[in-house]
């Protein structure tokens, strides 16, 4: 790999590309420029007459070239887990993996509730100069469900939404009154949709796998049941509301649902709950411990429908980094979660691939879409737009080697599954963070 | 009979007994096979042999246990091994040592073989990933407890003289049961009918994905059974959050003659103890030795235990003799 940054004017021009925009529907060969971190034009045939003078010239050699991915739910454990993953290394795994622009959770060491601590994320993100990094509000203080945090002081640092991260707001009385109070500044309530009560010390999904591992289970109701409750008081209260990788028929059943009845309601899955079931967990593989588990076959392949008709908008990677420690021990005992940045393309690709979907719809989910719920000017390849982008072959065969990630953590239960497409460059700002060699660049 | 020199032909082709799953009725009856001898011998005096000689065994016990631990030691002794009792709940997890740590420094030690119980589900199966001797799942968690239910089979071999096409109710704490899920294979693997009885918070419906019918109606669970087959229920678990009461769990599901009644007139009564008299079993039906088979059950514990610790530690002679020779184990991984 080798890092490749722009020309002297801070202008690069991208030949012979496969423009994707998901936004508009553009699909189409072409050529792209961007000037410092603008898109400056794009189209067929922009240069037919060569490349202006004195630019970068990458040639993308029938490459797919789209806006970054961007990147709704991930866990940067900075600050207070740095021995699991920073903001600069999750920024080189994002890289990697064709992300430019990543929402971090407010489960950080202490939590994002505060002020200082969005000012001190972005001033990290600032200093790493890598992906562009976002972050969510804490909904309530401390994320223990009580009291709400400053939302409006939170939102005018730059927290662009709010959530308790991976704890569900249980209490219905606080949901009702982060609905209220965060529709005072159009803020979105991003919940992790699980009743506690239900799936407390559960330990992977309720059926028949847990019953002969003899593993706790966590029925797959306690998700659509708080995602109804929920649904009650958004219908009560107006507020805006997005439900956090679905993983069960019934949520996506509920939320088509309340999408027919014309409720501002969004919600998001993630690579494993569209590719893996309950199976995975095989013989106590506590690499496909998930927060919700994975479930069973028929809810898989529902998440499936449910982003192939639209009912799910977008998929994160619900990156969530442990080191071997949290994860080499006794199932009960170790923690939930994947790294996933490395590997959201290629895992959604699938998608693709079994003709699920189409190339842009996939597209959408992983870029405008997401950047739409969070508010951000992101995720479209279009004049003016921030030169953000992805090369990527999306049929391109390799194997998922967690050893070589660039995640600190390597908590995948993907190793050494085959998959199809990769990202070949990523951009950021117009600057190239991450480039394969193999795609030819030189400067002109 | 003398206890035997030799095993059987049978192959039993694994270095660790983990769990019941994945055994075949053969390996199964072999083992049960060489158990009875073993019964008979432990009948007589002069019960040391030297199977095991120069050997070490290692109790493992991450949660408190008399029996299970002293029959494991007692196996282990007649078979002329030495042994150690090592009760980790009290010791290393406290001052936070990882199991695989433990597993790490145990395995310098070079036992031969690691007797393992553990609280959690899997933990038996990740300790035998880092240890190079045999290990035997002496329970771990909700999740397996094999040589409980080769006992309880020979048990019922012993008293039925079969086990094929009896049918078995299994009555309890089924949810949280390692016992329950071991029998439930071992029983289903070697062709007996199980069903399991108790209430649905004890008792859910995925059990009859494992093969067995589901009963919540005691009568109903043991019209016509050859055994009934008891379980523990937990204290903690008896006050509210799964069962109301003792008294309400003793009325609908403990076991007395007037319930037993349903079952088979010579209906063999098991029970994996410690019992909990007038909870789920009442003390007349336990100290009738007509019926009861508790005490054979422990009888027959040693005796299995033997059998494991035997067919191991040929398994080990063999890999150890490859490897002595320059050959790799061909020796397949873990059941």
């Amino acid at each position: 790999m080798s890092v490749v940054t722009g020309g002297p004017a801070g202008r690069t021009a991208y030949l012979n590309a496969r423009l994707l925009d998901p936004a508009s529907g553009l699909d189409t060969a072409g050529d792209l420029l961007t000037v410092g971190g603008e898109i400056a034009d794009l189209g067929p045939g922009l240069f037919k007459d060569g490349a202006p003078k004195g630019a970068a010239v990458v040639d993308c050699a029938g490459a797919c070239l789209a806006p970054g991915l961007v990147d709704m739910r991930v866990q940067l454990r900075e600050p207070g887990d740095e021995h699991k993953e920073t903001i600069e290394t999750a920024s080189a795994a994002a890289s990697a993996g064709g992300v430019t622009a990543m929402a971090c959770l407010p489960d950080t060491n202490p939590p994002i509730d505060d002020v200082a601590v969005v000012e001190f994320i972005a001033r990290r993100a600032r200093e790493v100069r890598g992906t562009k990094v976002f972050c969510y509000g804490a909904a309530t203080r401390g994320l223990e469900g009580a009291q709400l945090t400053e939302m409006g002081l939170l939102a005018e640092t730059g927290a662009v939404a709010f959530t308790d991260g991976g704890r569900a707001i249980a209490n219905a009385q606080v949901m009702r009154r982060a609905l209220l109070y965060a529709s005072t500044f159009d803020a979105l309530i991003v919940q992790h949709p699980q009743e506690p009560t239900l799936a407390r010390d559960g330990d992977m999904n309720a059926g028949e796998v847990a019953l002969r591992l003899g593993l706790s289970g966590i029925p797959p109701v306690a998700e659509v049941m708080m995602i109804e409750r929920d649904l009650r008081l958004v219908e009560s209260t107006g507020g805006r509301y997005h439900a956090a990788h679905i993983s069960t028929a019934a949520s996506v059943e509920a939320i088509r649902a309340a999408k027919a009845r014309g409720l501002r309601v969004t919600c998001d899955t993630a690579p494993p709950y569209f590719t893996l079931n309950e199976t995975a967990v095989g013989d106590y593989r506590t690499f496909a411990k998930l927060d919700p588990p994975l479930r069973a076959e028929a809810d898989r392949e529902a998440i499936v429908e449910g982003l192939a008709d639209g009912t799910i908008d977008a998929i994160a990677s619900d990156h969530a980094p442990h080191d071997q420690d949290s994860k080499r021990l006794p199932f009960a005992q170790a923690e939930y979660g994947i790294v996933g940045l490395e590997t959201l393309l290629p895992l959604s690709l699938a998608l693709v691939h079994k003709g699920r979907m189409s190339l842009n719809a996939l597209l959408a989910c992983l870029t405008v879409r997401p950047a739409e719920i969070l508010g951000l000017p992101l995720g479209r390849l279009a004049k003016g737009a921030p030169a953000d982008l992805v090369l990527f072959d999306p049929d391109r065969p390799w194997r998922i080697d967690p050893d070589q990630f660039r995640s600190k953590s390597k908590n995948s239960p993907f190793d050494d599954a085959p998959v199809q497409g990769r990202a070949l460059r990523t951009v950021v700002a117009g600057r190239t963070l991450f480039a394969v060699e193999t795609v030819a660049a030189a400067v002109a | 009979m003398a206890a035997p020199a030799t095993v059987p032909s049978v192959v039993f082709p694994y270095r660790d007994l983990l769990g019941i799953e994945g055994l075949t009725p053969e390996e199964i009856t072999l083992l049960l096979d060489l158990s009875e001898r073993y019964t008979e011998a432990n009948r007589r005096p002069g019960k040391k042999r030297k199977t095991m000689r120069g050997r070490t065994v290692i109790n493992l016990f991450f949660e408190t246990s008399t029996r299970t631990r002293t029959s494991f030691e007692l196996a282990a002794q007649r078979l002329g091994a030495d042994v150690i009792n090592m009760q980790v709940a009290d010791s290393s997890i406290k001052k936070g040592e990882t199991l695989v740590d433990t597993a790490v420094t145990l395995n310098a030690m070079h036992p031969d073989v690691l007797v393992v119980r553990h609280p959690e589900s899997g933990a038996v199966k990740l300790l035998s990933e880092k240890v190079d001797c045999a290990v035997i799942n002496a329970g771990d968690g909700s999740h397996e407890h094999p040589t409980q239910a080769l006992l309880d089979a020979q048990t019922i071999r012993a008293r039925l003289g079969r086990l094929s096409g009896i049918t078995v109710a299994i009555c309890g704490d089924l949810a949280h049961s390692r016992v329950a899920r071991s029998n439930i294979l071992l029983l289903t693997t070697m062709g007996a009918r199980v069903r399991v009885v108790g209430p649905p918070t004890l008792v859910p419906a995925t059990f009859e994905r494992l093969g067995v019918e589901v009963h919540h109606n005691m009568e109903r669970g043991i019209a016509d059974c050859d055994v009934v087959m008891m379980l523990r229920l937990q204290t903690e678990r008896m006050q509210g959050s799964y069962v109301p009461s003792t008294r309400e769990y003793f009325r609908f599901f403990g076991l007395d003659y007037a319930k037993l009644g349903a079952a088979k007139p010579d209906a063999l009564v098991m029970h994996p103890g410690p019992m909990n008299r007038g909870v789920e079993i009442d003390s007349e039906v336990a100290d009738d030795f007509g019926r009861s088979a508790i005490q054979t059950q422990v009888e027959m514990g040693v005796a299995v235990r033997m059998a494991v610790l035997k067919v191991l530690t040929r398994n080990l002679e063999a890999r150890q003799r490859a490897q002595a020779n320059g050959n790799g184990a061909v020796m397949g991984e873990a059941s």
